[in-house]
């Protein structure tokens, strides 16, 4: 147990920061899943086949190729797929390469292609009549939008919603192949330089479990606040 | 190369130049898990032959310089990123990794070797010292005819994308298991667990392992040199090239030549080799 | 555009392996998932709890750590290797496959379960009103009804199975991810290498796609 101390002698304040980091990159990479997952499920729902198709094709592919093959896709092709895919969305500027960026991408538009799921899922099951309400209301589309559509949308999109947050935040143990140090990372370190793989592959798993648990704690909260007058 | 290419370069190319690579300093990239060419201690710190000589290269250069870790199996593509500026990680110069990019001289030799747990049926082979693969002839033949007869249908454990993998892999001891791992600190694990029956690396690595772990862990067969394990080790640079940055490299290549002409002349590699390896593996 | 030609025949060699590890684990997997389904349905308290933390435990962490923790950490143990334990954790492939099955019998416990929950209890007094035993109501009337509930939800837990076998390449097995990285990592060409082994991966996830709903209309009942 002293192998786990705070400090100099043990490995108590690596994993810490460990585990903020794997927060962190979890975070991160599900923000940019919804930041896409946003752009492709408005393409998944349009009207006009090519987009469809466009849609299609990113969820299909992200959700059906292993998540490894995705990560090497950007650990190898570095720096010039995260500018490029980053300048299909404007942002010209120079980005640092470093493993967090890597890992937060790759992450991030695996966890887009299982987002636009369900954001399309949960925009077509609002009921049309709140769509044809809010248009005889004379409401417009921006509008009975944000103040309608998506308050409801959020709720449905809830539960899938905590559950692409555990299949994002289980991922991130992938990214320790790039280099990064989170939780996965760190115990590969611990067990190569202690020589003693079992303690600390084990207390890997009782960090994410500790994760996952205060994970659903917070979704149920979240889901019974949005859940007020229903 | 598309106008739409040329621009990106370009931007990222000055970028890039604002950024980190202003005159004179240097990254070096090592991985800090090849004991005794560079390791950690305890602290984490990047200890070890090539790290010590780095810092010693830098001050003969006059350049100011920083280590940097990266894991082997993206040493390559994290120079070509541009992560760092050179690989010292005990990377063999080997015509195929020269397609890519381009080496420095040489500053040690690295022979490798086969190693077993003692009492495994592998110990006593009947072959030469060592055999150079470049030089060929009929000893380098009848050794390796003795080789795939002890091997054949053995498990042998490597580090991926090293010069030790791609000599099993070229078919000279035959048909093999070859099992690959992303350390070799992983492959020492699994040979002293009983999962390899073998395993080829840096015949100073098994002894620096054997040493820090207490495992019996025995060397056995030939020394190899030459052929698939390449001529020596070197500093690893990107090929020179047009822009700013490729002349930059070019002239660090240079710098890098002399400096290791210092270094080999006034002993300092010898030094550091016996210091680290407890012989003169200097070239 | 060569390279991926080049590399397909090496490629298509290392998706034998992925097929044995995915249909391998599947199978097994799927009766380490009825036994805990149940568990979980059954009235013991005890049971019912060892099948929840089995199945909270495998879910609420990641593959690589299961499989970290069974090929890496198992094989450091002394007493393991000593043991009749060391036939199946001494060699990757059977401690990949274990790692497999316990963690897709953990989800398919899952599936199961909530399907054996969603039967009609109607169903189930009818079977007794018509004299059924326990053995007849349970295959002739309750599994078929599993089958059918499960399926969707099956298939797509096949298709996470399929994407889990990638991580066989970090206990050093060469299966389709582990030959793909190896080729990206000789010829720093990821784009192309993606694409080819990717492609074969949708294939695979296609075909299992087009097998579930083939079994979901010879499991539906005559319209």
């Amino acid at each position: 147990m002293g192998l786990l101390a705070y400090g100099d002698t043990g490995w108590g304040d690596e994993f810490f920061f460990a585990t903020l980091m794997t927060i962190a990159v979890s975070v991160a990479a599900i923000f940019i899943g919804f930041f896409l997952a946003a752009i492709f499920a408005s393409l998944k729902l349009s009207k006009i086949k090519a987009l469809n198709l466009i849609g299609s094709f990113y969820t299909t592919v992200f959700r059906g190729v292993p998540e490894l093959l995705v990560i090497y896709l950007f650990f190898f092709g570095g720096s010039g797929a995260v500018m490029y895919v980053a300048k299909i969305f404007g942002y010209d500027g120079y980005i640092e390469i470093n493993a967090f960026i890597t890992g937060a991408v790759s992450i991030g538009i695996i966890s887009g292609a299982y987002s636009t799921e369900v954001f399309r899922g949960a925009i077509q099951s609002i009921n049309k009549g709140q769509f044809e309400a809010s248009q005889v209301l004379g409401f417009k589309k921006k509008i009975y939008y944000y103040k309608i559509i998506i308050p409801q949308m959020l709720r449905l999109a809830l539960p899938n919603i905590s559950n692409v947050w555990q299949i994002t935040l289980k991922d991130t143990s992938l990214i320790s192949v790039t280099g990064l140090v989170e939780i996965m990372r760190m115990s590969y370190i611990a067990a190569g330089s202690t020589r003693d793989p079992l303690f600390f592959y084990s207390f890997a798993a009782v960090l994410y479990l500790f994760l996952t648990f205060l994970s659903m704690q917070l979704f149920n909260k979240l889901e019974k606040n949005y859940s007020k007058g229903y | 190369m598309s106008m739409f290419k040329k621009t990106i370069l370009t931007i990222f190319a000055s970028l890039l130049l604002m950024g980190n690579v202003l005159a004179d300093k240097v990254k070096i990239g090592t991985e800090g898990a090849y004991p005794p060419w560079n390791s950690k201690d305890e602290s984490g710190k990047l200890i070890g032959f090539e790290v010590e000589l780095a810092n010693w290269l830098c001050i003969y250069m006059k350049h100011d310089c920083t280590i940097v870790e990266q894991d082997w199996d993206g040493m390559i593509p994290a120079l070509l990123m541009r992560k760092f500026d050179a690989i010292m990680a005990g990377m063999s110069i080997t015509a195929e990794r020269q397609k890519t990019i381009t080496f420095s001289q040489g500053y040690a030799d690295e022979v490798a070797q086969l190693a077993v747990m003692k009492g495994s049926d592998l110990e006593g082979m009947d072959t030469p010292s060592g055999i150079n693969l470049s030089l060929g002839g009929s000893d380098v033949k009848s050794a390796l005819k003795t080789l795939t007869g002890v091997l054949a249908g053995k498990t042998v454990c490597v580090q991926t994308a090293t010069i030790h993998q791609n000599f099993l892999d070229s078919g000279d001891v035959g048909k093999i298991d070859v099992r690959t791992y992303k350390t070799q600190d992983e492959v020492n694990l699994d040979l002293a667990a009983g999962r390899c029956d073998a395993a080829l690396a840096a015949a100073v690595s098994f002894t620096d392992y054997a040493e820090k772990s207490g495992k019996s862990v025995v060397l056995v067969g030939p020394t190899f040199s030459g052929g698939a394990f390449g001529n020596g080790v070197g500093v690893g640079i990107r090929q020179a090239g047009d822009d700013v940055i490729g002349q930059r490299d070019a002239q660090l290549l240079e710098d890098f030549n002399k400096a290791i002409d210092t270094a080999r002349a006034n002993g300092k590699i010898s030094e550091l080799a016996i210091k680290w390896f407890g012989f003169d593996a200097s070239m | 555009m060569d390279l991926m030609i080049e590399s397909l025949p090496k490629l298509l060699n290392a998706t034998k392996l992925t097929i044995q590890l995915t249909l391998l684990s599947l199978f097994f997997g799927i009766f380490v998932g009825v036994f805990f389904a149940i568990l979980r349905t059954g009235k013991n308290k005890f049971f019912y709890y060892i099948a929840y933390y089995y199945s909270y435990i495998l879910r609420g962490t990641p593959l690589l750590v299961q499989i970290f923790i069974i090929y890496f950490g198992l094989g450091q143990v002394e007493w393991i290797r000593e043991s009749f334990l060391w036939v199946v954790l001494k060699e990757p492939y059977s401690c990949a496959i274990l790692a497999f099955t316990l963690n897709t019998g953990a989800y398919s416990s899952e599936i199961f379960r909530s399907a054996f929950e969603t039967i009609n209890k109607g169903v189930l007094e009818a079977a007794a009103g018509l004299g059924l035993n326990k053995i007849h109501t349970f295959f002739k009337i309750k599994l078929p009804i599993v089958i059918k509930q499960s399926l969707p939800a099956y298939g797509n837990e096949m298709i996470l199975m399929l994407k889990g076998t990638s991580l066989a390449s970090t206990v050093t097995l060469l299966d389709l991810t582990g030959v793909a990285k190896y080729i990206i990592s000789t010829t720093f060409r990821p784009v192309e290498v993606f694409i080819v082994a990717g492609s074969i991966y949708l294939i695979m996830t296609f075909i299992i796609h087009s097998f579930i709903k083939y079994l979901e209309k010879k499991f539906s009942y005559p319209q």
